[in-house]
Formats: structure tokens, C-alpha cells, sequence
């Protein structure tokens, strides 16, 4: 089993969102992020008195997924957040040794 | 002073004070949405507490000290728990209204002028010290600067200087003593460097509402009747908001690049505050010249504390201080007797620099004497008050609302 994390823009999560759930995604978790990369932060101006914000607001996206998925997964995740603009975010995978499902004690691919 | 009353004056002055009660939580809201989002409940506490305190006090003592009597500097003890209040004036003064109604339009004035000193030592004083300071000033430096200029025996309104409604009473009081707190409060950690921006301008701009409304009481009710020259303070006030709200933005967009939603809010208070001593007295446009100059002025004015190094948190100094001056002397250009024959002709109406004269005088003596003695008060308290007048360090990170309060402004994370 894999953890794909992404961070994307927030105006692409619902988009993000349906196509992954037309991959047979049964679940995910969402955050709300902030961050820089390459995309700067801007400014604010309040009285005259100029401030820099740094930090960009993002969404992060935790989903796991069988280790047979997660190419397409990700394949797809990727061309759906694109704008093609800086700012678009990243992608990580990361193994998971095991999950369990609270409420049945399910392990494994079971729990997903 | 025996009074005889007119009912349609006592109705005009009974909303009016209703109007400016409604002002120190608009107030409140006008600088609870200029802080960060961890102190905004200690703002709006400071504000409400004045209600409390102030109106007790007033009502007490304060009042008498600053209308009783017939002393150049100061009141007497006559009205000394509105003893006297319900069939006697103030000496000198001839009212329509019942004297008890001017006792309490006055106590909403009492109530709202150290309110605005909220703004200058925002995020960092403690409310023990603020509970102290408010009770000592309202007595110390608001009822004897009150006395005056608003009683007869006032030496300032002896001399012929002019205030309708409080541009030095209450704004350049309050716009000095503010400077008077932040020297002896110091800076907020951090300030200037980090950025403390605004948590919530929405919240700002309904305080900016409900103070231009509560302000046609302040002005209007001023006449102390439902006459012309309320009519006159009503459209003059409105004018001068207006004015200085498009003074203000022009300012900023060419200074800045930028028309903000900020900017528009404190143009519209900086006018407000122009207005003040001018609004019974001046007439014609002389309001939209106050106003847009107030504007203009206003919005270079609040650059002076990174000049300086004072940490006016939300500019009481630039807005209020700047803005009282800047009226209370224009008043002495644009005032004119064929608009209130109470008042004089100033400058440009052909009275010559008598009345501009007497009103830089009314304006440095305001200043010193409130500098001085909300310095000293400031000095004294924070030597004997144990925790002195500021915060802790952890408590100032912490946020006011919860290390002073036990309360969080917003809690929609735990919902």
C-alpha cells in the first residue's frame, strides 16, 4: 500500500476530487495548507503600511491506495490539478506498512 | 437655572444620546476588526468596560466636576451624585431640555473619549491596568478639559474659543493622551517588523457604520435642540465623512496604488472626527473642504509612527489627534455667524485671526495639559500597580482574549 500526498490548489480540489472517485477511490483526507515553493507569497497593503505574506494557501490531499493503483492514480491526480501555472503543487508517494479500518479492525487492502 | 423645557428639543437630544451610547460598540467593532484575531475580544472588552465604568463615574462625580459650579478650571461638587441635577442647568447654561437629559448626553461623550485610546495600546496593556487608568483619566484629564471648553465658566469657552461637539475634548484629548499611554507602554513585540494585519475588515467596516450614524447625534444633538443649526451639524457631518472618504482613497491610490476598503473606513472616521468642533458653526461647502482636507491629511498622517517609532497600533494618534487639529483650526478659517450666531466669523468669513488665535490656543493647551497628566498617571500607575500596565510576555504571544479573558473570540475549530 501507498500514501499519495498531494498539494494542490484549492480551486482544483473538487475537480481532484470526482476524478479520483471515478477511479474507485473510496476515501480521502483533505487539509487546509499553507506553503511557499516556487510561487512566491504577495502583498498586503493596510493603511499604507505594506506586508509581505509569505505563506500561499493550499489544499493537501492524504489518499491511500493499493499498490496496483497508484500510478493511475497518480497519472490522473496530476493532469487534473495542472493549470500549468506556477503554483500548481506537488506530489509524493510514500510506503505504508499497514492500515486498519477502526470500526471492523480490517487490515491491510481490506481497510481501504 | 431654573429650565423651561421644549418637548420638541427634549425628543431631538433624547435620541441623540441614544446615537452616541450606539457609538462605543460601533467603535469597538471599528478597532476589534483591526487587531489580530487572539486579542479581539480584549478590544471589545476595553470598549464595553467604558460603558460601565465611565457612566457610574459620571454620573458619580465626573459630571460635576466638569459642569457644577462657576470655577475658570474646574467644577465643584454641587452635582455630586446628581444631587440638584433634575430642576438645576449647569450655571450659564440655557437649556429647552431637561438638565438631567444633558447630564447623560454628556455621559455618553465621558464614555466614548478614553474608548478611543483603546486603539493606540491595542494587544499588550493588562485590563487590571486598564480598569485603573480609565477610572483616573476620566476624572483627572476628561471632566476638567470638558469644563473648559463646554461650561460657561470655562476659561477657554470664556475666551471665545470655539467647540461644537468635541474636536478638542474629545479628539485631540484622547489623540494625545493615546500618544502620552505608548510611551510608557512601549511597542508590541515584534512591531514593526512582523506583520500584524487586520483579522477582520468586514468587522471594521460595520464599526465605521455604526459610528457615522451614532455621529449625527454627536453633532446634531449638540445644538442641545431640534433647530437649524442641528439641521446645519447633520449635513455639515455627513458632508465632511463623504469628503474626506474620497480625500482619503485619492491619497492612497496615487501614494500606494491601492483604493482599500481600510482606507475608505478610516477616511470616513478622520472626516467624522474634522467635523466635530466645526459642525454648528461653519455652513455652504465649507464641510466638503474640512472633510477632504481632514482625508488627505489624515492619510499621510498615519505614516508618522514608523517615522518615529511609536507604536500607535491603530493610529488614534493619526486619525483622531491629526484629524481633531486639523479641524479645530480650520474652524477658525470657515466659521461664520450667519450660519449660528453663538459662534464668530473666522478667517475667510472676514473675522479676522482672532477666533484662529484663540483656537491654537484652545488646541496647545489641550495638548499639554492632557499629555502631562496622562504621562504622569502613566508613570504612577505602572510603578504601583503590582504586574504594572503591561502584559507579560507569554500572555502578549498567549493573545489577550484567552491570558486575560479566558474566552476566544472565535472557537469555530471546536464546533
Amino acid at each position: 500500500m501507498k500514501l499519495i500526498t498531494g498539494i494542490i490548489k484549492p480551486f482544483k480540489l473538487d475537480d481532484v476530487k470526482e476524478a479520483l472517485k471515478d477511479l474507485g477511490v473510496h476515501g480521502l483526507t483533505v487539509t487546509e495548507v499553507q506553503g511557499f515553493g516556487r510561487q512566491r507569497g504577495h502583498t498586503e497593503v493596510y493603511r499604507g503600511a505594506e506586508y509581505t505574506i509569505d505563506f500561499v494557501p493550499k489544499v493537501r490531499i492524504d489518499v491511500l491506495v493499493d499498490d496496483a493503483d497508484v500510478d493511475e492514480i497518480t497519472t490522473r491526480l496530476v493532469e487534473t490539478a495542472r493549470t500549468g501555472k506556477i503554483g500548481d503543487g506537488k506530489v509524493w508517494i510514500t510506503p505504508v506498512d499497514q492500515v486498519v479500518r477502526i470500526r471492523t479492525g480490517e487490515m491491510g487492502s481490506d481497510a481501504l | 437655572m431654573a429650565v423651561t423645557v421644549n418637548t420638541g428639543d427634549t425628543a431631538w437630544v433624547l435620541v441623540s444620546a441614544a446615537l452616541v451610547m450606539f457609538m462605543t460598540p460601533g467603535l469597538a467593532l471599528f478597532y476589534g476588526g483591526m487587531v489580530r484575531s487572539k486579542n479581539v475580544l480584549a478590544m471589545l472588552m476595553q470598549n464595553f468596560f467604558s460603558l460601565g465604568l465611565v457612566s457610574v463615574l459620571w454620573a458619580v462625580v465626573a459630571f460635576s466636576l466638569a459642569f457644577a459650579g462657576t470655577g475658570k478650571w474646574i467644577g465643584n461638587f454641587d452635582f455630586v451624585g446628581l444631587k440638584d441635577v433634575v430642576h438645576h442647568a449647569p450655571p450659564g447654561l440655557v437649556l429647552t431640555i431637561p438638565p438631567l437629559l444633558f447630564m447623560a448626553y454628556q455621559m455618553m461623550f465621558a464614555v466614548i473619549t478614553p474608548a478611543l485610546i483603546t486603539g493606540a495600546i491595542a494587544d499588550r496593556m493588562r485590563f487590571g491596568a486598564w480598569v485603573w487608568f480609565l477610572g483616573f483619566w476620566a476624572v483627572l484629564v476628561y471632566a476638567p478639559v470638558a469644563h473648559w471648553v463646554f461650561a460657561p465658566s470655562g476659561w477657554l469657552f470664556k475666551r471665545g474659543a470655539l467647540d461644537f461637539a468635541g474636536g478638542t475634548v474629545v479628539h485631540i484629548n484622547a489623540g494625545i493622551a493615546a500618544l502620552a499611554v505608548v510611551l510608557v507602554l512601549g511597542r508590541r513585540s515584534g512591531w514593526p517588523k512582523s506583520p500584524m494585519p487586520p483579522h477582520s475588515l468586514p468587522l471594521t467596516l460595520v464599526g465605521t457604520g455604526i459610528l457615522w450614524f451614532g455621529w449625527f447625534g454627536f453633532n446634531g444633538g449638540s445644538a442641545l435642540a431640534g433647530n437649524a443649526v442641528a439641521a446645519q451639524a447633520f449635513v455639515n457631518t455627513h458632508l465632511a465623512a463623504a469628503a474626506a472618504l474620497l480625500g482619503w482613497l485619492v491619497v492612497e491610490r496615487v501614494k500606494d496604488g491601492h483604493a482599500t476598503t481600510l482606507g475608505a473606513a478610516s477616511g470616513a472616521v478622520a472626516g467624522l472626527v474634522a467635523i466635530t468642533p466645526c459642525a454648528g458653526f461653519v455652513g455652504g461647502l465649507s464641510a466638503v473642504w474640512i472633510g477632504l482636507i481632514a482625508g488627505a491629511v489624515c492619510a499621510f498622517a498615519v505614516s508618522l509612527k514608523f517615522r518615529f517609532g511609536y507604536d500607535d497600533s491603530l493610529d488614534v494618534i493619526g486619525v483622531h489627534l491629526v484629524g481633531g487639529i486639523v479641524g479645530s483650526l480650520l474652524l477658525g478659517l470657515f466659521a461664520d455667524t450667519a450660519v449660528n450666531h453663538a459662534g464668530r466669523d473666522g478667517l475667510f468669513i472676514g473675522g479676522g485671526f482672532g477666533l484662529l488665535g484663540e483656537q491654537a490656543l484652545a488646541v496647545v493647551a489641550t495638548l499639554v495639559y492632557s499629555f502631562v497628566v496622562t504621562l504622569v498617571l502613566c508613570l504612577v500607575l505602572n510603578r504601583v500597580l503590582p504586574g504594572g500596565l503591561r502584559v507579560s510576555e507569554d500572555d502578549e504571544e498567549t493573545g489577550l482574549d484567552l491570558a486575560l479573558h479566558s474566552e476566544v473570540g472565535y472557537s469555530l475549530e471546536r464546533a
